[in-house]
């Protein structure tokens, strides 16, 4: 129920716009987002895109295991 | 963006690597709520790769199976008397006291599933016909109806609203003695919308360590890393595992637009009981929105789960699906006896569909 799906920001106009998700093109809702631009990537939940996603910080995520295991050694 | 490395085995199995040399000798109890995390659990095989000592639990983490059977009966109520009510597709299949939605339809009701609010609004401008949303769902989906009745719906067009708010229930059920954890595990995309912060008073007032974590089995298995060590360090804290997708303050667009339209509640939660200001309601400035009123159908609060069903015990983590004597045999996904064979966010259905464990 809480799921919800990351896509790309294909297209912008007004509360409306597209978003690709690995090919599947979707009208959403953005009007829970203060601002958003096309090329963005978005999490969508029911037909809302909720929050623009942080590609810095889906690195740093990526990059804790090595932290971790470095700590370990 | 590539998000596949949150699936890459090879990560995957370090990270599980890690969380074995970690692991203490004594049990240690990790609750998850959320079905997605369940889902993700389970469907990549993550209890079967962790140390024993190490237990994840679910706890009510399925909107579809909390909602009071007093709420699915108003909405067969209101889609018998000929008004069309559009649900979420995980709703359509759960019992109420006498039947489901899908067999509410069966019989002449009028229910049509939708993907989105969005969907059934449109639908409903286009056929110019009445109809009801019914409005259930956590956190993530509480401001999406904000947004819709802020931004205005068709003549006619109401909401039957069963929106229920985590960190409250879960206070409550900690002060009773209810649950009892070690960890929590906290869900992705409630947490997107009200913020990291949301959760500071577990590890504070509470003691217990949480890590907001995402749905990958990347994001599964680094959390249960970091409950870990917090347990260790003996310092109990918030670690953002989801760092992603969640801020610290949360969506405050969403969080603004969900005070403005809605007040807490006392809920019931189907199973466990009355939890204090665990839901929410329209505003009495939104009553003409506010189908319970417009309908005038009763609540009732008499029943729970059927006889013999132990979803009561599987939404508090207390039982495990297998340890059921329905699961499997008299209640399936095709003949579901209880809430959390029916919904893909549901327990017993995720291990039906998967293969369960035979404990946590």
């Amino acid at each position: 129920m809480c799921l919800a799906i990351p896509g790309r920001v294909e297209e912008l106009q007004g509360r409306f716009g597209v978003v690709n998700f690995g090919g599947v093109r979707r009208k959403v809702d953005f009007s829970l987002l203060q601002r958003c631009k096309v090329g963005d990537y978005v999490i969508v939940h029911a037909g809302f895109a909720i929050e623009i996603m942080d590609e810095a910080d889906a690195e740093e995520t990526l990059s804790l295991i090595r932290q971790i295991e470095a700590a370990l050694e | 963006m590539d998000l596949s490395r949150f699936q890459d085995r090879s990560l995957v199995q370090r990270a599980a690597q890690v969380l074995r040399k970690l692991a203490p000798d004594e049990e240690l109890r990790f609750m998850h709520v959320c079905g997605t995390h369940e889902n993700t659990i389970t469907r990549y095989g993550i209890r079967s790769m962790i140390p024993d000592s190490i237990r994840v639990i679910p706890g009510p983490g399925c909107p579809v199976c909390v909602t009071s059977t007093s709420e699915i009966d108003q909405a067969i109520e209101i889609a018998s008397r000929g008004t069309t009510v559009y649900t979420y597709g995980d709703m359509f299949g759960v019992p109420g006291t006498r039947s489901s939605l899908k067999q509410a339809r069966a019989q002449g009701a009028r229910v049509r599933v939708v993907y989105s609010l969005s969907d059934a609004i449109k639908i409903s401008r286009e056929s110019e016909e009445p109809g009801v949303f019914f409005a259930i769902g956590f956190e993530t989906t509480a401001p999406t109806t904000a947004s819709a009745v802020l931004s205005g719906v068709p003549e006619g067009f109401s909401f039957l609203v069963a929106h229920r708010l985590i960190p409250p229930a879960l206070t409550s059920l900690l002060d009773m003695g209810r649950i009892e954890l070690d960890g929590l595990i906290c869900p992705g995309h409630v947490s997107t919308i009200i913020g990291a912060n949301a959760y500071r008073v577990f590890a504070e007032k509470y003691g217990i360590p949480v890590a907001i974590s995402g749905f990958e089995p990347l994001d599964v298995i680094l959390s249960l890393v970091d409950l870990v060590r917090q347990h260790k360090d003996g310092a109990p804290r918030v670690f953002n595992e989801y760092s992603r997708c969640v801020r610290p303050e949360g969506n405050r667009r969403a969080l603004e637009m969900m005070s403005e339209v809605f007040e807490v509640r006392d809920a019931e939660w189907r199973g466990i009981g009355t939890l204090p200001m665990s839901g929410l309601g329209l505003r009495d400035g939104y009553a003409d929105l506010d189908a319970a009123r417009i309908y005038r159908v009763k609540t009732n609060s008499r029943q729970s789960m059927p006889p013999g069903c132990r979803c009561s015990e599987v939404l508090l983590g207390t039982c495990s699906p297998t340890e059921c004597p329905l699961f499997g045999s008299a209640c399936t996904p095709a003949r579901p006896v209880g809430p959390c064979m029916v919904s893909g966010e549901g327990t017993c259905r995720i291990w039906f569909q998967y293969g369960g464990y035979q404990k946590w």
